[in-house]
């Protein structure tokens, strides 16, 4: 096991949450080790937000440890979090509408010359945009187009090259596929694989809907009442067994009540 | 998403991407520019108003009536510019024609208690640059809708002005060239119009600090997120207009010769937002451009001007400018529609 212990670039140890008198999360172990893909499923009001909030900084546990790289680690917050290389992409996406491809994809960490003026260097953004998306296998229309014009997939794939250029080591995509048709989610799905052959970044999956994400995953873990209650490689298992579980968990639940 | 919707926008990406690298049909990139500058149509509109004018009446583009025009027209455009930056950024000032009227009052006591005209121009522009400070404190900090904060600013910087000029107009005396730098000659406006217009233009299209305007007006939440200080953003903003309301003021009271405690006004700025919002910029916030808004309110002075030469009584022009403001924006919408924007 010793030896195990640095491929985990990220490891949440009894993370306990709790609002008042509401319990969130009551005890999670999850782990995440080096360039994998994780799926984290869940019913709605499972914990799965939660859960993201606290990998994210933007919530502190009120119990338990969250490891990074090794090293026990208190996330202060969101920008602390992403300063360590752990970004997330939002279903909000955190793209400007108005503005081009290439802007948005150095918004806040634009490359200018003339000092304090801050004159965009459109040049070296542009070219450097072409050179990221093509390495990631996103075909859009061109970067000169402001993002408005760009379908749900190609706004989802620029906000996570975004990402993955600001060196993320974590990678968290809440539902990146929700609301989108087979070929738009594919067009997502295909920038997560080669993220994946790549190996730099490690990326976990919020999804509600497993049976489009079961594929590029590799391990799922399930959360129900504030727990991981399955944790298993995706060659281990299939989404007929996941269905099975989940259907039975609900039957139960219905019975109980 | 409808199953329709779907499969023609991932047939554009299909088709588009084999495109990318080769140049498009140079009909498309007509169109394309055309709908791209907005400018383009309001500029052809002002021409046209021009000739129409020009042909009624022959007096129309005589020098002395141009002159008469740019003169009305260009510190107009000088607010104009600013509320553009203001209004890309999500918010509004409709406090900027009440400065017009305080800052050339600051600058007149200032000089009148010794201070070189110079030194008290400045203080007059601090003066400006104050308001536009508490403007924005209170909308960013307090979270006062900037559309309240800058009523009540209205208001209170209306009333401070007649106050301390004792609601009667006074006569600023500067320097023979420093009069005609500042509004005493025949050019002088529209020299610092189209001088400052290119230089906000320039700010908004090619710098850091226009870029993050336009963010942080296009998507308040997701500007914060990346980590842009939306607040200084917007802060800073309502300062540069406030200090433009703030000069046009003082370059129109050189130009009159005397300093009224009633000029500008909501007039003024109501004149000065018709010219952006004419001109292109969207009062949602994410979208505008100050060539637009320089172009807007020259439409508006050719229009006044115009109508004016023509003998129409100022009931009926106001009728027909609000008719104007309407067309042109419901055109503008649909427009904006075809560029593709998602307003």
């Amino acid at each position: 096991m010793q030896d195990e212990i640095p491929t985990d670039v990220l490891r949440a140890e009894n993370i306990a949450k709790s609002f008042g008198k509401v319990t969130a999360l009551r005890d999670i172990n999850l782990r995440l080790q080096r360039g994998e893909v994780l799926g984290l499923l869940g019913d709605n009001g499972a914990g799965k937000s939660t859960l993201i909030k606290i990998l994210t900084g933007f919530h502190r546990p009120t119990s338990g440890q969250l490891v990074f790289e090794g090293k026990p680690t208190t996330l202060h917050s969101v920008s602390h979090a992403r300063s360590l290389g752990i970004e997330a992409v939002f279903q909000d996406l955190a793209l400007v509408n108005e503005v081009n491809v290439y802007r948005n994809m150095f918004l806040r960490r634009e490359p200018v010359h003339g000092g304090f003026l801050g004159i965009l260097d459109d040049r070296t953004m542009r070219a450097r945009a072409i050179e990221l998306l093509d390495r990631m296998g996103v075909k859009i229309p061109s970067v000169d187009e402001p993002v408005a014009r760009l379908s749900g997939g190609q706004r989802q794939a620029i906000a996570v090259a975004r990402s993955v250029y600001q060196k993320a080591k974590v990678l968290l995509l809440d539902e990146p596929t929700a609301a989108m048709g087979v070929k738009e989610s594919g067009l997502i799905l295909d920038v997560i694989q080669r993220l994946k052959r790549e190996g730099e970044v490690a990326i976990i999956i919020i999804a509600h809907n497993y049976a489009q994400i079961f594929d590029v995953c590799d391990r799922v873990n399930l959360v129900e009442n504030g727990a991981i209650t399955f944790d298993r490689p995706t060659g281990e298992t299939s989404i007929q067994e996941l269905m099975d579980l989940v259907v039975s968990r609900y039957r139960n639940a219905r019975a109980t009540l | 998403m409808s199953e329709q919707d779907d499969g023609r926008r991932s047939a554009t990406i299909d088709g588009d991407a084999h495109r990318s690298a080769s140049e498009p049909r140079t009909w498309q990139r007509i169109v394309f520019v055309v709908l791209r500058w907005q400018e383009i149509s309001i500029l052809a509109a002002g021409i046209a108003l021009a000739a129409y004018f020009q042909y009624v009446n022959g007096a129309f583009l005589s020098q002395a009536n141009l002159q008469n025009l740019i003169q009305y027209s260009g510190t107009t455009a000088i607010i104009a510019g600013g509320e553009v930056l203001v209004l890309v950024c999500g918010e509004v000032d409709l406090s900027v024609g009440m400065v017009y009227a305080l800052t050339p009052f600051v600058m007149y006591f200032a000089a009148a208690a010794g201070t070189p005209y110079p030194l008290a121009l400045i203080a007059g522009l601090g003066a400006a640059a104050i308001v536009g400070l508490i403007n924005g404190l209170i909308t960013t900090l307090l979270r006062v809708p900037s559309f309240v904060t800058t009523l009540g600013m209205l208001f209170a910087i209306n009333g401070f002005t007649l106050t301390i000029s004792g609601g009667f107009p006074v006569e600023a005396q500067a320097g023979q060239w420093f009069t005609r730098l500042f509004g005493g000659s025949a050019w002088s406006e529209l020299s610092w119009a189209i001088a400052i217009t290119l230089v906000l233009q320039f700010v908004l299209k090619k710098t850091r600090w226009g870029l993050h305007t336009v963010a942080t007006g296009g998507n308040l939440v997701g500007a914060a997120e990346v980590g842009i200080p939306v607040r200084r953003i917007k802060i800073g903003n309502f300062i540069l207009c406030s200090i433009l309301g703030g000069l046009a003021g003082i370059i129109d009271a050189f130009r009159i010769g005397s300093v009224d405690p009633l000029a500008g006004g909501s007039q003024i700025m109501f004149q000065a937002m018709a010219g952006a919002v004419i001109g292109g910029t969207l009062l949602t916030g994410g979208v505008g451009t100050v060539v637009g808004a320089l172009i807007g309110s020259l439409v508006l002075g050719i229009l006044t001007d115009g109508f004016t030469l023509l003998g129409v009584s100022a009931y009926t022009f106001d009728m027909i400018l609000g008719a104007a403001i309407l067309v042109t924006m419901a055109v503008n919408v649909r427009l904006t529609q075809m560029r593709g924007g998602n307003v």
